[in-house]
């Protein structure tokens, strides 16, 4: 098989790089050479952030070009907008309702972008609301997981995989709410039709 | 044997502990900081982080001069601090092995400059290894030991933002090569004034020449043959970008940047139709080859940023692939202060005296964007206070000018900066922001903090103490979070005619562990004059009506908007429904 490359897309602080680590993780698991690339530093105040995955047999480059992603699982709207070129036509969009108003937005020196659902399920997305999804898991923080949840339904790895590694990877305190965020986000888009 | 998933810093630093290592010593700075960070966790390697580079790569030379191995850490611009130390270490050579770990930011995702350490390898005369996965930087780690011993030099080992952060699977093995060591006294080896200098200088090079033919030879420069109408001559992650977008191409991969093996480049040159170099950043290999005569293929690859596989594929001929369209006009997301930042309350008051701010590296850099704007330069480590100096010199500034510090960057190269002022005498203000922590690079500790790496307590300097000791006339501690406070100390130091020192005091509010109740807006009382919203705190915005509105989930009670609300709007609230938390 080829290499599979899923881009995870965020704003600093909102958890991207665990999941990305969980998703990895995952890959590893199931046999897969496997790549993982993130960028630390300034980025991470509060400015967007991505994350790469990339598995398969033999995997080189750890960073994409536009239009190589065959996975998108924005955890924001803009940056799931933002970062739309990446995803090659026909790849699989899960996006987070979410949105996290810029600086430019917050202090109205431009607008909110608007319409950004409607061009995003253009696109081939599937949204959902992930916090309401975490809070009923019980932990609010857990909204990256029910994002990976959506998102595992597209991706060619064992249920059993996927909480093993979530056990492991999340404080301990927090793996049951955790591996119910999971299921959630998992269940909500089943068969990539989401219900929220 | 099973593989591990690790980033390349971790790599390093575990390639470091294979290689018998015994103490690690750096400076934080990003894409280099997790190096030392992964290496304290190990058994049996005392790591320390120093005020600065130069005192870190000098750390590392009397480790190494005491018959140890040392590793000593930074990024790319730390190299041109401890530069001093190693020009003169390649002459003196080591006793124990003596690797130098830097990283490059291609593309500066977070720094102020991208310079090519190659550069600095061939102008010190010292070897420079090249991973290009974490495999082969755990490998070349320990292969940097043995050549900085085998051929009595110290070994840069050159990474990359995309080979540090990158997390790759890696065979590990075992702390396997010796860690003893002992001293013997070796003055015309070690004690570098001139006639000692000029011995040492010559036998740099013959040290140099012998790296040469173990270049040739040399398990970290490979061949790769296949399709032999072309052949790419490339090094570091580039080579992954080559392997991805040109599969069929033969390859040299240089692993052994500095010195190379005119040999081996033309053995490769002879075994391919046309020959090309991929490489990110300077023409380094380019121009080796040029000047060898090598007849290059013309890839119009740029020699500044990051390169891409596409860049590549397209750079030899391939099609861009059909990709979606942008979605147009979204709103850039520049990095911003944090909620609760103490240096927000500093960079207001600055603002409002329309004070020319010379300002320096760290989070606080961030004040020159909207909406306080608040910075006018920002060089290098240290800068601000000697342009500080410069500018009060020149004379030209028809308002104040105030040099703005963290409190790291102070002790890394600001105090030398002070004592300058004090010396000439000099009548600026400078502004020390002290968060108690090395915040940009992730919260390491510092002198000033004193907490050491591993997070243990340590000595920390009297920052009062040591400015009055340099010299400051006026030594003042403020609370940046006290607005009016915090303008009236900056106004008056600003116009006294002696040198001050204002301390603004108070933890970055990622390290406070308990935050106080946030506030919400009273919509009643609420006038939209926009007064909070300028503060630029991502807590606030403004809602559809226009009125201000702080997002509960973000507050952290720091209050400063509340100090800037003349209709008493802001008001506290209970703990929120904390649902946006992720």
């Amino acid at each position: 098989m080829g290499v599979t490359t899923v881009v995870l897309a965020g704003v600093g602080g909102q958890g991207t790089i665990l999941a990305g680590d969980v998703l990895a993780k995952v890959a590893v698991a199931e046999g897969h050479e496997v790549k993982l690339s993130e960028v630390h530093g300034m980025a991470q105040r509060g400015g967007s952030v991505d994350t790469v995955v990339r598995f398969g047999e033999e995997v080189f480059s750890p960073v994409v070009d536009r239009g190589m992603a065959d996975h998108l699982i924005a955890f924001e709207i803009i940056e799931g907008a933002r970062t739309l070129p990446y995803l090659r036509p026909g790849g699989r969009l899960v996006v987070n309702r979410r949105m996290v108003a810029p600086l430019p937005v917050l202090i109205g020196d431009l607008p909110a972008p608007e319409d950004l659902e409607q061009a995003l399920v253009a696109g081939g997305a599937v949204l959902l609301d992930a916090e309401a999804l975490a809070c009923e898991a019980g932990s609010p923080r857990s909204a990256n997981v029910v994002l990976l949840g959506a998102a595992s339904y597209g991706l060619p790895f064992a249920e059993a995989t996927w909480t093993s590694v979530i056990e492991e990877r999340v404080p301990p305190k927090t793996v049951e709410a955790n591996l119910r965020a999971f299921a959630l986000g998992r269940h909500a888009c089943a068969e990539g039709v989401c219900e929220l | 044997m099973s593989r591990t998933l690790l980033s390349g810093n971790e790599a390093v630093a575990r390639g470091a502990w294979e290689a018998g290592v015994a103490v690690g010593v750096g400076y934080p700075g990003t894409p280099s900081t997790e190096v030392l960070e992964s290496l304290v966790r190990f058994d049996g390697v005392r790591c320390e982080w120093a005020p600065n580079e130069k005192v870190a790569a000098e750390v590392a030379g009397g480790v190494s001069l005491g018959g140890r191995r040392t590793l000593v850490t930074m990024k790319h611009v730390g190299l041109n601090v401890a530069a001093d130390a190693l020009y003169t270490q390649a002459y003196t050579g080591v006793t124990g092995g003596l690797v130098y770990l830097v990283a490059d930011d291609p593309g500066m995702h977070s720094s102020q400059n991208e310079q090519d350490t190659r550069n600095h390898a061939a102008a010190a005369h010292v070897p420079l290894l090249e991973p290009s996965d974490s495999q082969e930087a755990l490998e070349y780690v320990i292969s940097a030991f043995r050549i900085s011993e085998a051929y009595d030099v110290p070994v840069i080992v050159r990474m990359t933002t995309r080979i540090s952060h990158a997390k790759t699977l890696v065979e590990v093995g075992e702390r396997s090569e010796a860690v003893g060591g002992s001293y013997a006294s070796q003055p015309p080896k070690f004690v570098m004034m001139p006639g000692n200098a000029r011995l040492r200088r010559i036998d740099l090079e013959s040290r140099m020449t012998a790296l040469e033919a173990y270049a040739e030879t040399a398990s970290e420069n490979r061949v790769e043959m296949r399709d032999a109408s072309l052949g790419i001559v490339t090094s570091g992650v580039a080579y992954q970008y080559v392997r991805e977008a040109l599969p069929d191409a033969s390859v040299l991969k240089i692993g052994l940047v500095n010195p190379l093996s005119d040999r081996l480049l033309f053995d490769f040159r002879s075994r391919v139709e046309r020959i090309a170099v991929v490489e990110e950043l300077d023409p380094y290999l380019t121009l080796r080859l040029k000047a060898l005569g090598v007849d290059l293929v013309d890839t119009g690859l740029p020699t500044m940023g990051e390169l891409s596989p596409m860049a590549i594929a397209v750079a030899f001929g391939g099609k861009i692939p059909e990709t979606r369209e942008p979605i147009p006009d979204l709103p850039p997301r520049p990095p911003l202060l944090c909620p609760g930042c103490p240096h927000r309350g500093i960079f207001r008051g600055l603002a409002k005296m329309r004070a020319i701010v010379i300002g320096d590296i760290g989070c606080y850099t961030l004040a020159a964007l909207p909406p306080l704007k608040a910075m006018d330069s920002c060089v290098c480590m240290g800068a601000s206070i000697g342009m500080a100096r410069g500018m009060e010199l020149a004379g030209s500034a028809d308002r104040p000018v105030v040099a703005v510090i963290g409190d790291s960057t102070f002790a890394h190269s600001g105090i030398t900066g002070l004592l300058h002022m004090a010396y000439t005498g000099s009548s600026a203000t400078v502004v020390v922001l002290d968060n108690r922590t090395t915040a940009m690079t992730g919260h390491q500790g510092n002198p000033v903090s004193g907490v050491s790496l591993g997070g243990a307590p340590a000595q920390a300097v009297d920052l009062e103490a040591l400015c009055s000791a340099l010299g400051a006339a006026s030594v003042r501690v403020v609370d940046p979070h006290d607005l009016d406070a915090t303008l009236a100390v900056l106004k008056h130091e600003v116009a006294e005619d002696h040198l001050s020192v204002i301390i603004a005091k108070a933890p970055c509010a990622l390290i406070v562990k308990e935050h106080k109740d946030p506030y919400a807006v009273d919509e009643e009382s609420c006038t939209k004059c926009g007064a909070c919203v300028r503060l630029g705190c991502p807590a606030i915005s403004y809602d559809v009506n226009g009125r201000a509105v702080i997002d509960t989930t973000l507050c952290v009670g720091c209050a400063q908007c509340v100090q800037v609300c003349r209709f008493d709007a802001i008001v506290q609230v209970g703990p929120s429904c904390d649902i946006g938390g992720v």
